[in-house]
């Protein structure tokens, strides 16, 4: 089985995030692994745990991020949970991706995996935490033409068929597919693992393979900046929130707090 | 140039038969700021139903003909939900599809656009023309927990946008329309993922939902287990009810407010017995207005609060719900 999972370089949610030119400032030291994509590691470890000992021993399991040259720290991370292989596709042409250029570059480094060997499985997380776009794993789904399970609670392998559950918007389901696919889990889906001490030494040294866009062929012009759709065109932080009332309940808190409501004529 | 149309999602069920989810409404009335407004829907519209649209401005209905060999559950798969936002928008030649930003109808909206070779903005929460109608699409969202707008211009015509729920209040048009409705024959492949079981969420009754209420009150680990006293300050205020993801996984409630739940932006947001942590405030931190009740006067989420009450949220909340109450009565009998 060979599964390669998608991992996002962002800047760490308790940073201070901001815009800059119209583009998230990713500075290396606030950079992390989106915290969503460990529970894709996760799902792809144990899919494989999960094989026949013959099976396992041949398997692989690739991480694969497109991002700046100082994302490594996003497979490092990969490396430390159980990832045997990291890729990182990085190239100027491929900055200001939108949606549809950092899909088509996911979808043909897949590909170019796939060149190597049968790629069974796509894993990727819920959402990336900076844009909260959701949207990344159904595009590369629609790019790589394979069937689409996302936003598994639960995950399950028999043979070839992947079977999910999940909760839409105003569903609770169950949906199969076979394989290949590619799948998306959520935060509910599994606990990410701490490394071990013996991986995160061997972490330290494991290489990390670069490409380029050429390297996938991509055309330069569908992609980055260049074939974007869309454009930021305005960024700017709000203005901070006024101060906060503070009342410390003496037994008249709830009275009080009505009270604001009405008065702002918000009841 | 021509009159621009703006193409709507009747996103999935509506509530029932007479009525239209205020998010439609709220999409629709963006529409009409753009354009001529035609919406499309895989559901069989009610005579209640083309009423609302029609009161609200709208000129087409499409409803989807999906074949009859395709499984009914399978109609709610993305990509056949893509498949008929690209019939609908290449039937009514639409320069701007809108659709709700729920998880499902953003991966359509998302498929649909690669597949109309069309630009994207997700979670907009205002929509416009940039310069002149029919040229290219203004659309600003909040990004980083509410911490910043940011604005893009999209160039592809149509340009694909879905918005977040309160991002207008909603409005009946001037001149009031007769929409009839059209059938719109899709032509989908069988899709490769099979249904095996689907299970409606019931829809609570008498509360409004969590991404379309204009109230919200929400009770973390604090409730300890008992969200009485949140789901009765919910009711007086006529508020939905939501959680932490905290509260969610201990099995107090359903459905969690942050970046991994839901997203909301009402007029106002109450948190009892919520630290504040940065996943939860993510999901909540464009609201107009948030209110907290927390015992711990250091609590995080009091830095983000416009009001806040540093007590037992047993004893403020019921108390609270009392005097909203008492304030409603007063109100009804003037
Ligand atoms: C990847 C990931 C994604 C996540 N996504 C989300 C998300 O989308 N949404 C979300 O909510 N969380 C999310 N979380 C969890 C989040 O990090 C916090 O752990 C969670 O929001 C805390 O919930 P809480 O405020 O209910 O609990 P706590 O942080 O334990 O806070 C409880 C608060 O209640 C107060 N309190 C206690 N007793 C009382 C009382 N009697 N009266 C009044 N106040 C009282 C305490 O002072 C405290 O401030 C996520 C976590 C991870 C790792
Ligand atoms: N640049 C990227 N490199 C690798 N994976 C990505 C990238 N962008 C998105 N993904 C994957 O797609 C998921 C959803 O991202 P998004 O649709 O942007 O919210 C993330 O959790 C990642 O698994």
């Amino acid at each position: 089985m060979r599964i390669v999972v998608l991992l996002k370089y962002v800047p760490d949610i308790a940073s201070d995030r901001r815009f800059a030119e119209g583009r998230v400032v990713r500075d290396p030291a606030e950079g992390s692994l989106n915290e969503l994509d460990e529970n894709a590691v996760e799902a792809a470890l144990r899919l494989v745990e999960a094989l026949p000992d013959a099976e396992r021993e041949a398997s692989e399991v690739v991480a694969v991020t497109v991002a700046p040259e100082t994302a490594d720290i996003t497979l490092r991370k990969a490396y430390q949970m159980g990832v045997h292989r990291g890729v990182r596709v990085t190239d100027d042409a491929l900055a200001g991706s939108d949606y549809f250029g950092t899909a088509a570059a996911l979808a043909a480094a897949v590909r170019r995996l796939e060149a190597e060997a049968p790629v069974d499985l796509v894993v990727t997380g819920m959402a990336a935490l900076d844009g909260l776009g959701s949207v990344v794993p159904a595009l590369v789904a629609e790019a790589l033409g394979r069937p689409q399970l996302t936003l598994a609670k639960s995950v399950a392998l028999e043979g070839r068929t992947l079977t999910v559950t999940r909760e839409s918007d105003d569903a609770v389901e169950t949906l199969a597919a076979p394989l290949p696919a590619v799948l998306s889990v959520t935060d509910a889906a599994n606990s990410p693992r701490y490394p071990n001490f013996k991986l995160i030494m061997a972490a330290r040294t494991k290489a990390v393979e670069t490409w380029t866009a050429a390297d996938l062929g991509l055309d330069p012009a569908a992609v980055g900046a260049a074939g974007a759709r869309s454009v930021v065109v305005d960024s700017a932080p709000r203005p901070p929130r006024g101060e906060t009332e503070l009342v410390v309940d003496k037994g008249e808190g709830g009275k009080a707090l009505a009270d604001f409501l009405i008065r702002n004529d918000l009841v | 140039m021509t009159r621009p149309t703006a193409l709507v999602l009747l996103d999935g069920p509506v509530s029932d038969a007479t009525e239209v989810r205020s998010s439609v409404l709220e999409l629709v009335t963006i529409a009409r700021s753009l354009g001529r407004v035609d919406v499309v829907t895989l559901e069989a519209p009610s005579l209640e139903v083309l009423a609302v649209l029609g009161a609200h401005g709208v000129e087409g209905v499409h409803q989807a003909q999906l074949p009859s060999s395709l499984p009914a559950d399978a109609r709610h798969l993305t990509s056949v939900v893509a498949a008929v936002l690209v019939a609908a928008v290449r039937r009514t030649d639409a320069d701007v599809l809108l659709a709700p930003s729920g998880f499902s109808a953003k991966e359509a909206a998302a498929v649909a656009a690669a597949r109309l070779g069309a630009g994207l903005v997700t979670d907009a929460a205002a929509v416009s023309w940039d310069a002149e109608p029919g040229g290219a699409l203004r659309a600003t969202k909040r990004v980083f927990a509410g911490s910043w707008d940011v604005t893009s211009t999209v160039a592809t015509d149509p340009a694909v946008v879905t918005v977040r729920a309160n991002a207008v209040v909603a409005e009946t048009a001037a001149t009031p329309t007769h929409p009839e409705v059209e059938a719109l024959p899709i032509d989908v492949e069988a899709p490769a993922v099979t249904v095996v079981a689907r299970e409606p969420k019931p829809r609570t009754t008498g509360r409004p939902t969590l991404e379309e209420a204009a109230v919200v009150v929400a009770g973390g680990r604090g409730t300890n287990g008992d969200f009485g006293p949140v789901e009765d300050l919910a009711d007086a205020l006529g508020a939905a009810v939501g959680a932490t993801r905290d509260a969610v996984f201990e099995g107090w409630f359903d459905r969690y407010v942050g970046q991994t739940g839901v997203t909301v932006a009402p007029r106002v947001y109450i948190g009892a017995g919520i630290s504040g942590a940065p996943h939860h405030r993510g999901g909540m931190q464009a609201s107009q207005v948030v209110v907290a009740v927390n015992n711990d006067p250091e609590a995080p989420i009091f830095e983000i609060s416009d009001f806040a009450v540093v007590g037992d949220l047993a004893d403020v909340l019921p108390q609270a719900a009392e005097a909203i109450r008492a304030h409603r009565a007063r109100g009804a009998q003037q």
